[in-house]
């Protein structure tokens, strides 16, 4: 890694779906600990980018180094050959991500969403896993939610779970793609307790949301993507009172107009 | 020559018939457990495999789909041992009965793996579960949920499919009924009570296959959901 400090390094990203280009040259740095606010209008590229950063979607040229791992990818003789499902996932779990729709497990019981993962992935004695998802719940503040299926729980307390179930595999990376934009409005502020309180703890997290409160309160940078590049990168107070680039400007006073 | 009640309680619980009875239940069973077996694998194949898997399992499924399932017990069993290759009466039902269904759940198990919602892959994928345990941990057991039914009546079928094994001699409920008419030429009696038989059969099978039912709702029931959503 070219800097020991970086949890995420992007060089030359690309990335296109058939003519639709989605990324084009993207480079980025997220240094350990940093939280980074991403945000743009909806097609601009940045769910896209997030899924890339955890080899849910393969790029088409560039490098993605993140949470140590040359992701999708090793280096033989300074070559790059493309890694085979098995060794993906493996870098895969260094990496916490969550989802605009939660995507919990709904076949089982909220534990048994958070032990999955490191009893049978990791194979992890499973008193040890318990403990820690006990701990988890009630660190997301559901300590009584352990034999509930996710059915039976509402949206900002699904959210919840499924932090705690990306948590459980113990990431150096979490990625949020738009957690909050699938809830009632009444559910955001929960979620974002969570998120507030795991960057606090020092987590190193990339957000895509539109929740600009959050940005001012817990971003380390806020960053602007726009026609699959990113436009701006700065400060969340550059961001919000400075801003370089007119796309944020114009996006500002889209959002903030009401 | 009328209708005699006397035989007919005597072949309800006569000793050929019972044990026609316990044939077709092990065999309905095992056929049905391979079958299930040939299906996943096939469906695998067919969804996730290179082109040459694929094309193995489409036409295994086009095959055994289209063809009857008294053809291919036929030529299993009298057809080819003219190439050499013998299989005795109980091997041949077996591979016929659980070939002719393996192609059938193939079918079955895709739909009900392609029913599980997109995002399932993506969140097991991101906890770090390479093909097999995404397939095994998340995505199968998701897919019983709506393979369950059409299952259950698959294997409601199976079980009246078996008869059709009488044909190749195989000691089943059909073809002891089919001996005990022989007997004392009350053909009427005996094929009542295999029917009897089948009817019992199928109607404890509906039981089973409601609590298994239940059971794969559990998880998504209607009524917990909603006592639940004000905590």
């Amino acid at each position: 890694m070219d800097d020991i400090g970086s949890v995420v390094s992007l060089k030359n990203v690309k990335k296109a779906f058939g003519n639709n280009v989605v990324l084009s040259g993207i480079d980025l740095e997220v240094r350990k600990g940093e939280v980074v606010v991403i945000c743009g209008r909806s097609g601009s590229g940045k769910s896209t980018l997030l899924r890339c950063i955890d080899q849910l979607e393969t790029i088409d040229s560039g490098q993605i180094r993140a949470a140590g791992h040359l992701m999708g990818f090793k280096e033989v003789k300074g070559k790059l050959l493309p890694l085979h499902d098995s060794a993906i996932a493996r870098q895969q779990r260094d990496i916490g991500m969550v989802f605009q729709n939660f995507n919990l497990f709904p076949h089982i019981s909220v534990l048994e969403n958070i032990m999955l993962a490191p009893a049978r992935i990791l194979k992890r004695k499973r008193s040890e896993v318990k403990q820690e998802a006990v701990a988890l719940l009630e660190r997301v503040g559901l300590p009584d939610k352990q034999n509930a299926y996710p059915r039976q729980l509402s949206g900002g307390q699904q959210q919840r779970i499924a932090i705690a179930r990306a948590l459980a595999m113990k990431p150096k990376l979490m990625l949020f793609d738009e957690p909050t934009s699938a809830l009632d409005p009444e559910m955001i502020s929960e979620v974002l307790d969570v998120m507030v309180d795991l960057s606090k703890a020092g987590m190193t997290m990339i957000v895509v949301t539109h929740e600009m409160g959050f940005a001012r309160a817990a971003a380390d940078r806020v960053i602007l993507m726009h026609d699959a590049k990113i436009v701006e990168d700065g400060a969340p107070g550059d961001f919000f009172e400075r801003p370089k680039s007119e796309h944020t400007r114009l996006f500002l006073s889209k959002i903030l107009q009401h | 020559m009328s209708w005699s009640w006397p035989y007919f309680f005597d072949y309800m619980i006569n000793g050929l018939m019972l044990r026609g009875v316990w044939v077709t239940i092990w065999l309905s069973i095992i056929s049905m457990i391979l079958g299930l077996g040939l299906g996943i694998i096939a469906a695998l194949m067919k969804m996730y495999g290179n082109r040459i898997a694929r094309y193995i399992a489409e036409f295994y499924i086009w095959l055994f789909r289209g063809t009857p399932i008294l053809i291919q017990l036929v030529i299993i069993y009298t057809g080819l041992p003219q190439l050499g290759i013998r299989f005795n009466v109980v091997e041949s039902c077996i591979l016929g009965l659980a070939l002719n269904e393996g192609a059938y759940l193939a079918e079955i198990i895709r739909a009900g793996i392609m029913s599980v919602d997109k995002g399932q892959e993506d969140a097991s994928r991101a906890v770090g579960m390479n093909w097999r345990e995404r397939m095994w941990l998340v995505i199968l057991p998701q897919a019983t949920r709506t393979i369950i039914p059409p299952l259950g009546n698959q294997f409601n079928g199976m079980l009246k499919t078996t008869s059709l094994c009488s044909v190749i001699s195989m000691q089943e409920l059909m073809r002891s009924a089919q001996m005990i008419a022989q007997i004392q030429f009350r053909v009427l009696e005996a094929y009542c009570i295999a029917a009897l038989w089948y009817l019992l059969l199928v109607s404890i099978w509906g039981l089973i296959q409601a609590r298994i039912e239940a059971h794969y709702e559990k998880p998504f029931g209607a009524e917990e959901a909603i006592s639940s959503v004000e905590n």
